[in-house]
Order: structure tokens, then C-alpha cells, then sequence
């Protein structure tokens, strides 16, 4: 599974979204969407759980969540630092 | 040494140690200042008239609960418990106090849970009676609050009182609302000889979740901070609040404006213990000696 394809799920596991995740373009806002600051919380745990990666403080807003592509590409700059370190 | 503004409060009996950080008793030139700040919010309110609720400083659990202030709050939250064992549990109970040991471990949680916010216990109390009226609704509110943060800044207390209005209904009139009194609590504040300076700002959201929290509502400016010095020019207290809660409170309670809708929900809140303490530090302890203009501003 790709990390897009991954990431997809778990949007549609923990986003709650009023919407059915597979009719979203990877590049939709989710925000728009529906995804709440409470799910876009749980969003971010599991995500870090499934990639064993950890969000830097800095990442940790709505910019890094707000579309599966714009997470798929930190999650990706984020497992090549984190394996590298 | 320096002595801390505490220890000045103390000794003036403007504040009264009670050996707790954060939990102190109000000598009578405290408490009077603070009723003339609250008339002054009135007489700086819009006409508008307000419906005037004053709920005690505990809330029901089962709202508190609803709240989710757990999901955000949990470590400033405070519980109330009580004995409710037999008599030979009493006799235990009375044991391991006389032997120092922990006897609150039996203590059962009852319905009642400690205020966090005056606001909290308006919502459900809104939602109960059915959609709102056109034009939505407005309320006064005005409790002590309690939030598990013991420290030695007088600015920081555990119990405090928290005067508010509340604004439900569409997002334009709670955002009216909530701009209204931006402009309206600086100039409050300027009233009353206290320099003034407006910021962004975010709840103390627990953990790096709360990170992630709080960054979301500084980006979508959700709360503005009226800050004041208090004990420091460099470091200011946040002594007003304006916060737009979107639909969050709206959703939760299922309150609903006249055309069933959702309602927005925003408030503006007034530290009035912080308040109290930034015009004691920038004018004196004694408010006899206080500016001619601030003393007319307060008792007129």
C-alpha cells in the first residue's frame, strides 16, 4: 500500500467526516470537508502510530493536515528524516 | 530582597493566605474595586439588555461530561467528592486521618464538578429550552471558576471569578459580537489607567495534541487576549478574552437558531481577580491614592 493509499484510510477511519473519503481528490481540503480539530487530533496519533513517525511542534497545524497529499508529503519528508537520524 | 506582589497583597489584606497557592480570601478594599469594575462593565455595555443568569460555582457532571472538557482540559479540571460509606467506614476513614494516611481514597465522585468557565453550565441550560428566538440570545453571566493550576503568581489563581457575556446565534452575530466588544474592552481598560495591547491567543490544551489544538485556533484566530501588565511589564496577564467557539457548543448541546440552523456561539470574558490586580499594581495598593481620573471612572 502506498503511503497515499494509507493515509487515505486512515482519514476515513479517524476523520469522522460527514463525506465518504473515497469521492475526495488526494488534494481536497479536508477542513472543507468537515474534519474537526478534535478529529484532526486523532487523525495526527494515528498516523504517527502507523508510520512510527512523530510530528515536530511545528508541524502540528492545520497546514500538515489540511489534504491526504499535504500529509502524504510530510509523512514522507518526516520517515526519511526520522530514519536517517 | 524584593518582596513579590503577593507577599505586598498580603500584607496591605488585600489578599489573605490561606496556605494553598492560589486559594486566597478578599479583604474589603479587593472586593470593592472589583464591584466598581463590574458596574463599570456595565455602564460600558451595549444597550442591548442582557438576560441575567448567575449559576453556582459547580455544574452538573453529566454537563461538564457532555462539555468535553475533559478531551481538552483534563488537568485543570476539578471534581467534587464526598463520604458516602457506612458507619464502620466512618471509623476508618477517621483512622487514617489521625494516622496521616490518604483517606480521600474512599471519597466518591458526586454530580457535581467545579465551574471551569462561567460560561459552561449556559449551554445545555440554553439548549433545554428549544430553539432560540430571532435575533438568538444574549446573556450575563458572572461565577467563581476553579482550574487545578497551583502557583505563586498572584495572577494565577485556582478559584476566581469570571464576569462574561455570551452570544448565540448566527455566525454574523456572534462575530458582531465578538468584534463589538474588542473595541468596547480596550476601551474599558483604558478607562481605568491600564495600558492595553490585543493578541492572539490559544487555550492551554493538554498535550501535543493540545499543541496541534492550539496552533489550529491561533491560525483560524478563534481567541483574541486583552493583556495587561500585572507582575511584569515583559511578561502580561491576559485579563479580558473574546472567543468565537464556531459551532462547537452549537453541536454538542444541539442549539438551534430560529431557522434551525446550528447556532454559532462567542463570548467575552473579564478575569475580574486579574483585573483587580493589574490596576492594585499599576496604581497602588492603597486606592485612596489612585488617579483622580481612575477613582471617578470606578466610584464616580
Amino acid at each position: 500500500m502506498s503511503a497515499v493509499e494509507a493515509i487515505r484510510s486512515i482519514v476515513a477511519k479517524h476523520g469522522k467526516l460527514p463525506v465518504d473519503v473515497a469521492t475526495l481528490q488526494d488534494d481536497a481540503d479536508l477542513y472543507a470537508a468537515g474534519l474537526s480539530s478534535f478529529a484532526s487530533v486523532q487523525l495526527m496519533l494515528a498516523i504517527e502510530e502507523h508510520f512510527d513517525i512523530e510530528f515536530p511542534e511545528d508541524r502540528l497545524n492545520r497546514k500538515t493536515f489540511s489534504s491526504i497529499k499535504a500529509i502524504a508529503e510530510v509523512v514522507t519528508e518526516l520517515s526519511e528524516d526520522q530514519q536517517a537520524a | 530582597m524584593q518582596t513579590s506582589l503577593l507577599d505586598r497583597l498580603f500584607s496591605a489584606g488585600l489578599l489573605i493566605d490561606t496556605g494553598v497557592d492560589g486559594l486566597y480570601g478578599r479583604g474589603g478594599a479587593f472586593e470593592d474595586v472589583i464591584a466598581r469594575f463590574e458596574a463599570l462593565i456595565g455602564r460600558h455595555a451595549p444597550d442591548a439588555t442582557p438576560e441575567v443568569i448567575r449559576f453556582p460555582p459547580g455544574m452538573n457532571r453529566a454537563h461538564f461530561e457532555g462539555s468535553g472538557y475533559m478531551k481538552s482540559f483534563p488537568q485543570l479540571a476539578g471534581t467534587v467528592h464526598s463520604f458516602c460509606g457506612c458507619e464502620l467506614d466512618h471509623m476508618n476513614l477517621l483512622q487514617c486521618i489521625a494516622e496521616g494516611g490518604d483517606w480521600t481514597e474512599g471519597q466518591k465522585a458526586t454530580d457535581i464538578v467545579l465551574t471551569p468557565a462561567a460560561c459552561y453550565p449556559l449551554y445545555p441550560t440554553i439548549a433545554k429550552r428549544g430553539p432560540l428566538p430571532e435575533g438568538g440570545g444574549l446573556f450575563d453571566l458572572q461565577s467563581y471558576c476553579f482550574r487545578h493550576e497551583p502557583s505563586k503568581d498572584p495572577a494565577r489563581m485556582q478559584l476566581f471569578r469570571m464576569r462574561e457575556f455570551v452570544r448565540i446565534g448566527t455566525p454574523d452575530e456572534v462575530m458582531a459580537f465578538r468584534e463589538d466588544w474588542m473595541e468596547r474592552g480596550a476601551k474599558l481598560i483604558e478607562a481605568v489607567g491600564l495600558d492595553v495591547e490585543l493578541d492572539t491567543a490559544n487555550d492551554p490544551f493538554f498535550g501535543r495534541a493540545g499543541k496541534m489544538m492550539g496552533n489550529s485556533q491561533r491560525e483560524q484566530k478563534l481567541k483574541f487576549e486583552l493583556l495587561i501588565p500585572v507582575t511584569s511589564a515583559a511578561n502580561k496577564t491576559a485579563c479580558l478574552s473574546f472567543n468565537y467557539h464556531q459551532d462547537h457548543f452549537g453541536a454538542t448541546w444541539g442549539l438551534e437558531t430560529a431557522d434551525g440552523e446550528v447556532a454559532h456561539t462567542a463570548c467575552v470574558g473579564f478575569g475580574l481577580e486579574r483585573i483587580a490586580l493589574a490596576l492594585f499594581a499599576k496604581h497602588g495598593l492603597d486606592t485612596a491614592d489612585w488617579p483622580a481620573d481612575v477613582r471617578a471612572a470606578l466610584w464616580g
